[in-house]
């Protein structure tokens, strides 16, 4: 559903007749044609999965970071414009150290949330800043538990159980919807992303994707960190498993 | 001496009129540390003493820093917190890379030694001979960082009193292949001068090791002290008085 503003969407300080500043919508396809990322809120913690589309057979594997630790107990994932990321992702761990710097407690999930967001919303302000062309999926785990949070190009914020962003968000978030979410645990959950993951990439449009993984959860000890490797492979497994079954049906 | 310097680092700005370190108020004494076979291992009293009295009696002086490394400070109590609070970041940052390497003991001690020779240069030192041992890849790594900026290596260093009174021990005692069990042994040998002669060390001892595998903070513990000297024993001979 593409609709152009035409003369309205020359500048992020226009409003268009109908109310709608075109160039952050325009943003928000920036987003919409990255590689797949999802999180999902479990019982004990959150899991973040991205689905790295390798635009080429040089690049290492490996490389080409999609999940950030923002601090000790939070993290980001990703989607749209790589190098735009690299600055929400920057500051957002500015943020979540001067907090701590100032109240001696690591910055709630909330309160990070809420400053990236505003950060974001900035930029759609003035005609000399352009508007971020990324989403950002923030997972987190403080005193109030597990949280999920993903924040638009637009400035928005909202609370997830469970978010999806990039090329296969609709498939994506029809099959997080059919999960259990409150009886997951992250290590059921780290499966169950890397499933809907396999089963969202679309082999016809895009070759190869490398899968990316992380989790913050009370085996991870509320740390941010990389899925462990073995637990990543089992997951990967999994996925193609159940890929395989489908396509025999 | 007038200093107009804005500092970035720490956020602290320096103008005329503005206090910078002057005297120490809460300090804590010697810090002992040597290499042995397996590591180092760093020992320290747990006494922060107000000028002359000896008012705090749990100040852990020794911390683990990343994962390959052990501080420990004597000097300015206050001082040392805020060094861990620049080293907590430090490390935070360095973890956030999740890229597989991490800052082992002679990098953490090169940026304590910009630190303070930085602040010092600025005429408002953080007032603390700190230690830095660690273990990095079967490396062992044995620091020592002084108030003005001296730093060195050496495989045992002392601070404050024991550069005094536990080096010259150390110095005819150590040798490469200590074991753990000797280690310790010396260390207290060393110790235990330092609690008879210097009058701000306490009887509650820490001792910290690491090696490759990790570190080990082990818990306080105290010292068998003689006093059972003659000359003690009848204080008042030969000066009989009211007290």
């Amino acid at each position: 559903m593409s609709s152009i503003g035409t003369g309205y969407d020359l500048s992020v300080t226009t409003f268009s007749p109908d109310g709608r500043v075109f160039q952050i919508e325009y943003a928000a396809k920036a987003v919409d044609n990255s590689g797949t990322v999802i999180g999902i809120k479990c019982k004990d913690g959150i899991v973040m999965g991205v689905e790295k589309l390798i635009s080429s057979k040089m690049m290492l594997a490996g490389s080409n970071r999609r999940i950030h630790s923002v601090h000790r107990h939070s993290g980001m994932a990703v989607a749209g414009l790589a190098a735009d990321g690299r600055q929400i992702i920057t500051r957002a761990k500015s943020e979540a150290t001067s907090y701590e710097r100032v109240y001696g407690e690591p910055i709630p999930v909330k309160e990070l949330a809420e400053r990236v967001a505003g950060y974001v919303h900035l930029c759609t302000l003035y005609w000399w800043l352009r508007p971020f062309g990324c989403g950002v999926l923030l997972g987190g785990y403080d005193r109030d538990g597990p949280q999920l949070y993903m924040i638009e190009p637009s400035g928005v914020s909202y609370r997830y159980f469970g978010a999806a962003i990039g090329k296969g968000r609709q498939a994506a978030k029809t099959d997080i919807e059919k999960l259990k979410l409150s009886e997951l645990t992250c290590r059921e959950g780290v499966i169950e992303v890397a499933k809907i993951i396999y089963a969202v990439h679309d082999e016809a449009k895009d070759k190869a994707f490398e899968l990316e993984m992380s989790w913050v959860c009370d085996e991870s000890n509320r740390q941010h960190q990389k899925v462990p490797d073995d637990l990543l492979e089992e997951a990967k497994a999994a996925a193609k498993a159940a890929l395989e079954e489908m396509d025999a049906d | 001496m007038e200093s107009a310097a804005v500092s970035s680092h720490d956020s602290t700005i320096q103008e005329i009129g503005f206090e910078r370190t002057l005297y120490p108020y809460v300090m804590g004494t010697s810090v002992l540390g040597m290499k042995y076979k397996d590591g180092v291992l760093l020992a320290a009293d747990l006494g922060g003493s107000y000028g002359s009295t000896l008012r705090y009696k749990s100040v852990e002086r020794i911390k683990p820093i990343g994962k390959h490394s052990l501080l420990g400070a004597s000097g300015e109590i206050s001082d040392f917190q805020e060094i861990l609070r620049y080293l907590d970041e430090l490390i935070l940052y360095d973890n956030m890379w999740d890229d597989g390497n991490s800052l082992g003991p002679k990098e953490v001690h090169n940026y304590l030694n910009r630190l303070m020779y930085n602040r010092r240069n600025k005429f408002n030192p953080l007032w603390n001979s700190l230690v830095l041992g660690g273990v990095k890849n079967g490396q062992k790594y044995l620091g020592m960082v002084g108030m003005i900026g001296t730093h060195f290596e050496d495989n045992h260093v002392a601070t404050g009193f024991g550069n005094h009174l536990a080096r010259p021990i150390l110095r005819d005692e150590w040798n490469e292949d200590m074991s753990f069990e000797e280690a310790v042994k010396l260390l207290e040998k060393c110790l235990r001068v330092l609690l008879y002669r210097d009058r701000s060390s306490i009887n509650k001892f820490q001792i910290a090791k690491i090696t490759e595998e990790g570190v080990t903070i082990f818990p306080p513990y105290s010292l068998k002290t003689f006093w059972g000297f003659s000359a003690f024993k009848n204080p008042t001979k030969g000066a009989e008085g009211s007290w």
